[in-house]
């Protein structure tokens, strides 16, 4: 299957290529009611790869008319899957898992090449997390469970949790298939069909998926529609044809989705972002052993997805006690980070999505030292020779600052750690919560009560304890403050924001109320 | 509103000509500075009377005759910088309206001078190492 391997990695080939996992098109179509669409005005839009920047094929540039024949397909379908028994839906969805498992590879290298995530990630973490989102709502809905209650005698109350029936969904760059998994499991799990609409700059992972599990879902069930947000990602979420509406993305947009879904009166649920805190108490270095260790790659998992998700830990808060000599160590890790051909198993560190990306964390540390902070390691572009020149890669930088500074409270989205210290716990808590947001939160401390009242205290709606950037299915996952509205990754997401209350109010009684 | 001092935002004659190529096709825009996640510290391009402006908003000024808001929490924090609206390659991937085919908007900053009054948020930013 790859090029070459040796004992210690292997280096797969780019899609397309002799002995790739991956097959390639020069062009694809939406996937519309179980087909292969061309769009209507018949635009195209390139896709490049951030490993050399160099385009590698071209999807849909879609208008407002693709997404009218995406949500004729959803409605044609909506009733028959709305009427699928549990059993059969949960079937449907463990095969949708069994496919993604089956394709592993295949999918994991269209995943780094759409993206530029390091294969290591995209084999480990991002597709068998996607088959397992599949398996968990498999399961929820199997033994979705509604309920009975006797008001009286003669009066029971039933409750069942009926499908929405259309939601539109629209998902980010930095994990396309694992967030397609996210927004998708629990839709269809719910009796619900989906428009989705992938990011721009990763368009193309999520239709090599619709090629694998295409033919799984009954046609209509999943719709996916690619082309510019502004566009196509209005015309859905403005759509009077969709029961809900679902994104994950930046603040201003993420307000439009929920006034756009106010005046249609629909639910929407948000994932904005967030400046996550990491917080180190000076415990953690009272013993030079396993804890310690993984008490410093937590720190260094700022670089996890090169910094590219809204969780990134990417404000560190170290006591002062220790802030010098674990400092020492997590500097001595940071440096060790391999970065390289994303394809090559070995790498650990890959490029940034785009260029935009790129030039924005640039300004970023630009500003950051505008502002004072110093600059400990990192801060440029790495010297990358042959294909890899063209890439968009940054150095893994940690700037020490404190937490006024722009670094600190703007989310960067690159590999850009923001470091400071603290005295005590309570000024821990004030630094971590000095922030818009409220994603994510990392505590580490071998106190199991210092961690509760720290976990407890921070408002945020993830708090890592002595662990960061693990997403198990079964975690309820969202924001507080800034960072959204809503609930992803958990029983709950089923029945609190994919399906409905119908309440039956039943009457078992022969004889009139007495009011006429 | 205006204050004394450097405007707190301003636009290259890139971004200037942008602005004013997609006025005439589209009519009155505003910029909307976001704030984070992906998209993440790009002005969003929009038309005027897409986005509900309220309180909660700030307007930090005009480019040609485009309004340029913030999200007022945002504003503390961003206050002690200037906001110079450009035009960079790529496709914005919120609701943006790109700059031009397959460009969009972007934001640099430059630090204000001291003689700006930089009100800092609270006792917790004396912490750390700074």
């Amino acid at each position: 299957m790859s090029a070459t391997t040796t004992q210690t990695s292997t280096v797969y080939s780019a899609p397309g290529e002799p002995g790739s996992p991956v097959q390639l098109k020069a062009r694809y179509g939406n996937f519309i009611g179980g087909h292969w669409v061309a769009p209507v005005i018949g635009q195209y839009m390139k896709d490049l790869s951030p490993a050399n920047g160099r385009q590698f094929t071209e999807v849909p540039r879609s208008s407002s008319e693709d997404i009218e024949l995406a949500l004729d397909a959803a409605h044609a379908a909506k009733t028959a899957w709305g009427e699928t028994s549990l059993t059969e839906r949960a079937s449907v969805l463990n095969r949708i898992a069994d496919a993604i498992d089956a394709n592993r590879e295949m999918l994991a290298v269209a995943e780094t090449w759409d993206n530029g995530k390091p294969v290591r990630e995209t084999l480990a973490a991002d597709i068998p997390l996607a088959a397992d989102h599949f398996r968990y709502f498999a399961a929820e809905t199997r033994a979705l469970t509604g309920s009975s209650t006797e008001i009286d005698k003669d009066t029971v109350a039933y409750h069942f949790h009926e499908p929405l029936g259309v939601v539109g969904q629209i998902i980010p760059f930095n994990f396309p298939l694992l967030m397609a998994a996210w927004k998708l499991a629990p839709a269809l799990a719910g009796g619900n069909c989906s428009v989705i609409k992938p990011a721009s700059s990763t368009p193309w992972s999520i239709l090599k998926l619709a090629e694998v599990i295409g033919d799984i879902v009954p046609p209509g069930v999943l719709n996916i529609v690619t082309g510019p947000g502004g566009e196509i990602g209005k015309a859905l979420a403005t759509n009077r044809r969709i029961n809900k509406i679902a994104f994950t993305g930046e603040t201003v947009t993420g307000r439009l989705i929920m006034q756009y879904a106010a005046e249609n009166i629909i639910p929407s649920t948000t994932e904005l972002g967030g400046k996550s805190p990491n917080v180190f108490f000076a415990d953690v270095m009272a013993e030079d052993d396993d804890f310690l260790d993984k008490a410093v790659e937590g720190l260094v998992l700022f670089a996890f997805n090169k910094g590219e998700v809204c969780t990134c830990p990417s404000r560190a808060l170290i006591q002062e006690s220790i802030y010098e000599r674990f400092m020492e160590r997590c500097l001595d890790r940071i440096g060790k980070i391999r970065q390289g051909n994303p394809l090559d198993t070995t790498t650990q560190m890959g490029p940034q999505n785009s260029q935009q990306q790129l030039d924005k964390i640039s300004s970023y540390v630009d500003i950051g030292l505008q502002e004072g902070a110093e600059c400990l390691i990192g801060g440029k572009q790495p010297a990358l020779h042959g294909d890899l020149a063209g890439g968009y890669f940054f150095e893994p930088t940690v700037l020490k600052g404190h937490n006024g500074m722009r670094v600190f409270q703007e989310e960067i989205f690159g590999p850009v750690l923001a470091v400071t210290t603290f005295r005590d716990e309570e000024q821990a808590l004030a630094i971590a919560n000095d922030t818009l947001y409220g994603l994510g939160a990392g505590v580490w401390t071998r106190n199991g009560n210092l961690a509760y009242k720290m976990g407890r205290g921070i408002q945020a709606g993830r708090v890592w304890t002595n662990c960061y950037h693990a997403y198990p299915a079964g975690a309820a996952f969202g924001g507080y403050k800034m960072s959204g509205v809503g609930r992803e990754l958990y029983r709950e997401t089923l029945t609190e924001h994919y399906t409905q209350t119908k309440n039956l109010l039943v009457s078992y009684s022969e004889h009139a109320q007495g009011l006429f | 509103m205006s204050e004394p001092g450097p405007d707190r935002v301003i636009a290259t004659p890139d971004a200037l000509a942008a602005l004013a190529t997609l006025r005439q096709q589209r009519g009155p825009l505003i910029l909307y500075q976001s704030g984070g996640c992906c998209d993440g510290s790009l002005p969003v391009c929009l038309l005027d009377g897409d986005l509900r402006i309220g309180d909660a908003d700030v307007l930090l000024g005009r480019v040609g005759d485009c309004p340029v808001y913030i999200d007022n929490r945002q504003y503390e924090v961003w206050k002690h910088t200037q906001l110079i609206i450009d035009v960079g390659d790529g496709e914005p991937e919120g609701f943006s309206i790109p700059a031009a085919r397959g460009r969009q908007f972007v934001t640099r900053s430059r630090l204000l001078p001291p003689a700006e009054p930089t009100e800092k948020k609270g006792p917790s930013h004396d912490s750390g190492c700074a």
